[in-house]
């Protein structure tokens, strides 16, 4: 399969897919498989690129030049591969959840559900192979616009005020702050290609190469750094397979991806480690671990709990990415999977339990985990991989990020780590002592046991990936150590 | 017949036709009549705009050689636009043919007449190379404008379209007294010649006069604001036709008359010398604001678009201002791009107060779902209008963010990139009225306009989308028009 073929089939498959799903939306069985087909063909076409990666051979494709000098191509690296996968991947296992979530909550407009998810889905897969920040910059707005209707689902007040939050802050860090930081950019560096070692170095001085950093960090509003967070817990409003798969991987990891990439590729690690004022926004990423977590500890909704600890989660990436050790940048990219695998695992949970139960707060939580056992489980996992315990893949990440804050001696860092460790740890060890230790006080409304088979398949699925990529991580690892190279 | 022979044709077609049009009765006829002579002068100009880029094509009438006579001179900036002018008539006069029956069902050959006779005053304006003979064309093309306007159903329409007479006239006016000025002090109507004998009386009162009167005339033809009052109530209330027509091609043909004469007549060392620079800046930058504040307060959607032509309209008055290559080439771009988004905005708006007889935004409230090609069309366009990558919006908008900050002009950045974003309000409010409010109860159901409607419509989506990714036709040809401009005579 050739390069070219390969990643617009990428492209293509969900767009496909949406167009197949919106056509089959009269049969659910029909339109439900149509989804399962499309996500495991992308599954499997994702996978096709591992070889090339791995081989060192490029896997470029360059559609159109619309402006001379800038055009909307695609080059994919390991960092790129890594997302598309873990994306990909996960859509599948959402998918399967979805069908349970979505059928046993009798949701209105699935077939609308189903389309927009695959288009946000193509957006991500952009986002992860784009060649360029023009590139990315179009298939980030592609998948603002695309999960907006998702948020909205509902359509009732609260859904179309949380939709506001969200498209408003989205839309205004990325044409307010990203668009203005990638022209200027282009007029610096003359390029926008993702180039290793960077294209900047020599074209900007400290100062503004400072000051362009911050209107990256706070441009991707994706990445939620405080105070441009405010839209990931609005998003909450939106059916749990959305704030699973996309306000806990898809979207918000587009936005930690993006910051990786352009600390890499476009800045340099080597020249921002000059770029005198560069810390204070370490300082800004580990403000929001800290607030983040705070916060998430006086969360009494379970979904609203899980959403600050993303944000707090999040800036842990962009934190390791911009203390420019070389381990921290492993750590920033390992941690994009485990807190991915960890964090839909904590969502699907969630939803299983307001399936079944119709519960949302945390506080009702008390002996659930005899009544729904698997799940329970699966919750205590994905909580201990918050947390970084061995033997979950959060241990492996912080791990990285742990030893790069050595290797720089950042003890900011280290005192930001282990601070949120303890705070994680408090807010979610009292629910899994709840569940599990405490007897329910009153018999509940309904009488239930675990969810739909399929939402306690695809929890228990992700609560295994977190063990696997503990277990398993070697492979990822020197993949990803491959971002720090220079001169290929 | 030689390119060059031809090239009058562009402008005579239609100036020919519009007499035998009124003349024909029925409606297909005229409608036939009008449709021949916009393809044909389509035809004239896609032959002359490539033999006019490398030398300019001259043209002298009755063989009286100038400066007696009346001379045409195409190049590549307006060779640009009159092939713009006659494509747009090209599109819009199928979808016209259906909306006109149903606003003016009685005597369109005369309908049609005014038509062709704006369609050729306009070409007029841009081929010509004489500035009295500008004048001739300008009268032309306005008064028939105004007579369109008027045919408006609405009762404000006879209304609207005295207020355009009386700016209209005035504009007219001021253009006339600055030319008499200018001949005064030179002698010569004929524009090369004109800027080869201005810079000896460049520092004569007399010919600055003429300048200031010149740029206000022109200004209040283009709606440069704050001169933009007659655009709102005249685009709102004139047959949807005509506001199609007149949103993609009016306002561009007057910007390019102003480019003409400043740069080419006049030349940028006098435009520099005066404080043309620093008034353009400054009426662009609150002509971005301003009119996209109105724009987003209009419960009109004929208003509200209206108002963001006077905004887009800013954007290329603040390209232009910057009197640097990269700025003109953004002014010629969005020009260009701005005519085949606004006029697949104004279709959309259009067809829907053909299906459902109002202009509100209230009649558009769960339209998505009964109309939903036209709404989908709405939307793309809109993104064009924002200024989303893959549109020709954003070509447009990054060409002119570059040349302001070529300048390090970074106020101009931030005011264009709070234009977008208020773009971004106006029209998520008619998306979202169309797609997420429930349709407004008892009303009956709206149908899905027919092909006829809908066709020409996404041919300019498509054309939004095709100048957003392969852009060799617009910014090249943007690039060459604005390299003769700056480049002194041409």
């Amino acid at each position: 399969m050739s390069a070219g073929f390969l990643i617009s089939a990428i492209i293509l498959t969900p767009l496909i897919g949406a167009v197949l799903i919106a056509l089959t939306g009269r049969w659910p069985n029909l339109r439900e498989a149509v989804t399962l087909t499309t996500a495991a063909s992308l599954f499997a076409l994702v996978t096709q690129m591992i070889g090339p990666i791995n081989d060192r051979q490029p896997l470029t494709l360059t559609l159109a030049e619309p402006l001379p000098g800038l055009s909307i191509a695609f080059d994919v690296e390991p960092l790129g591969l890594m997302f598309a996968l873990l994306a990909s991947l996960l859509w599948f296992v959402t998918s399967i959840y979805a069908i349970g979530y979505m059928r046993g909550n009798k949701e209105p407009r699935q077939t609308s559900f189903y389309a927009f998810f695959a288009i946000a889905i193509s957006g991500a897969m952009g986002v992860a192979m784009s060649g360029n920040l023009l590139t990315l910059f179009i298939f980030y707005e592609v998948l603002t616009i695309s999960t907006w209707p998702l948020v909205t689902h509902n359509r009732d007040a609260k859904a179309m005020a949380g939709g506001r939050t969200y498209l408003g802050v989205l839309l205004f860090t990325s044409i307010g702050l990203l668009l203005p930081a990638l022209i200027w950019t282009w007029v610096s560096a003359g390029t926008l290609d993702f180039t290793p070692g960077g294209i900047l170095a020599g074209n900007i001085s400290t100062g503004g190469a400072a000051i362009l950093l911050g209107m990256f960090v706070l441009g991707v509003g994706k990445a939620a750094v405080m105070p441009m967070h405010r839209w990931l817990p609005a998003a909450m409003v939106a059916p749990t397979p959305v704030s699973a798969l996309l306000h806990a991987v898809a979207v918000v990891k587009a936005g930690v991806f993006t910051i990786t990439k352009v600390v890499i590729y476009i800045f340099g690690v080597d020249f921002l480690a000059t770029v005198p004022l560069e810390k204070y926004l370490v300082y800004l990423a580990g403000f929001t671990v800290i607030a983040a977590s705070v916060i998430a500890l006086k969360q009494v909704e379970i979904k609203r709990m899980l959403a600050y600890s993303t944000i707090g989660q999040l800036s842990y990436v962009v934190m390791a990415a911009l203390v420019l050790a070389p381990f921290s940048e492993i750590g920033a990219a390992i941690h994009i999977v485990a807190h991915a695998f960890g964090k839909i695992t904590l969502f699907f949970c969630a939803g299983a339990i307001y399936i079944a139960s119709k519960k949302t707060r945390v506080d009702q939580l008390r002996g659930i985990g005899l009544r729904m056992p698997i799940t329970m489980t699966a919750f205590t996992v994905g909580a201990l991989s918050m947390i970084g315990v061995p033997p979950t893949a959060g241990f492996v990440s912080k791990w990285y990020i742990i030893a790069g804050a050595f290797q720089v001696e950042s003890y900011f860092t280290l005192v930001v780590l282990m601070l949120s460790t303890g705070l994680n740890a408090a807010y979610f060890l009292p629910i899994v002592f709840r569940a599990f230790f405490t007897p329910e006080t009153e018999t509940p409304k309904i009488n239930h046991g675990e969810a739909p088979w399929p939402m306690v398949a695809a929890l228990a699925t992700t609560a295994l990936l977190v063990f696997a990529l503990f277990a398993f991580n070697g492979p990822l690892v020197d993949l990803e150590r491959r971002i720090l190279e220079v001169g290929q | 017949m030689t390119v060059t022979e031809m090239m009058p044709f562009g402008v005579l077609i239609p100036l020919i036709a519009a007499p035998i049009c009124a003349l024909l009765p029925g409606r297909f006829l005229p409608w036939l009549t009008a449709m021949l002579a916009a393809v044909l002068s389509a035809l004239v100009m896609a032959q002359v705009l490539p033999a006019a880029v490398d030398e300019p094509l001259r043209y002298a009438f009755g063989n009286w050689p100038p400066p007696i006579g009346i001379e045409f001179r195409v190049d590549a900036v307006n060779g640009f636009i009159g092939l713009l002018v006659s494509l747009m008539a090209t599109v819009i006069l199928p979808w016209a043919r259906i909306s006109v029956n149903q606003e003016i069902p009685e005597r369109q050959g005369l309908f049609y007449a005014l038509f062709l006779l704006a369609f050729s005053g306009l070409m007029g304006i841009t081929l010509t190379g004489d500035a009295f003979n500008l004048f001739v064309f300008l009268e032309i093309s306005s008064l028939s404008t105004y007579a369109l306007v008027a045919m408006g159903r609405p009762k404000t329409a006879p209304l609207s379209a005295f207020r355009y007479l009386i700016m209209g006239t005035l504009g007219a006016t001021f253009y006339l007294i600055g030319v008499g000025m200018l001949y005064i002090m030179t002698g010569t109507l004929n524009m090369a010649d004109l800027a080869e004998r201005l810079p000896a009386v460049a520092d004569t009162r007399a010919v600055q006069a003429g300048f200031a009167f010149i740029v206000v005339g022109i200004g209040v033809k283009l709606a440069l604001f704050p001169l933009h009052r007659w655009l709102p109530g005249s685009y709102a209330n004139a047959p949807s036709a005509i506001t199609v027509f007149l949103s993609s091609t009016a306002t561009k043909v007057a910007v390019y008359a102003l480019l003409r004469l400043v740069f080419t007549v006049f030349g940028i060392g006098f435009a520099a010398a005066m404080p043309y620079a620093e008034i353009f800046f400054i009426l662009g930058l609150a002509g971005i604001l301003l009119p996209s504040l109105w724009a987003i307060q209009q419960d009109n959607l004929k208003r509200l678009l209206a108002y963001s032509s006077v905004a887009q309209i800013g954007y290329i008055i603040l390209g232009i201002s910057l009197l640097s290559v990269t700025g003109l080439t953004s002014g010629l771009v969005h020009l260009f791009n701005h005519a085949i988004i606004k006029a697949a905005l104004f279709m959309c708006v259009c067809t829907v107060i053909y299906q459902t007889g109002s202009a509100r935004i209230s009649a558009f409230q769960g339209l998505g779902r009964q109309m939903p090609l036209t709404m989908l069309a709405f939307v793309l366009a809109g993104l064009g209008l924002i200024g989303v990558p893959l549109t020709a919006g954003f070509i447009s908008k990054w060409v002119l963010i570059q040349a302001a900050i070529e300048q390090d002009l970074w106020l101009a950045v931030v005011v264009i990139l709070i234009g977008s974003l208020m773009a971004v309000i106006y029209i998520g409010k008619v998306a979202e009225a169309a797609w997420i409010q429930p349709p407004v109860e008892g009303r009956a159901p709206v149908k899905e306009a027919r092909a006829g409607l809908l066709i020409p419509m996404y041919v300019l989506v498509f054309a939004t989308y095709y100048f957003g990714i392969d852009t060799r036709l617009t910014l090249d040809f943007a690039t060459a028009g604005a390299n003769v401009l700056i480049g002194a005579t041409p």
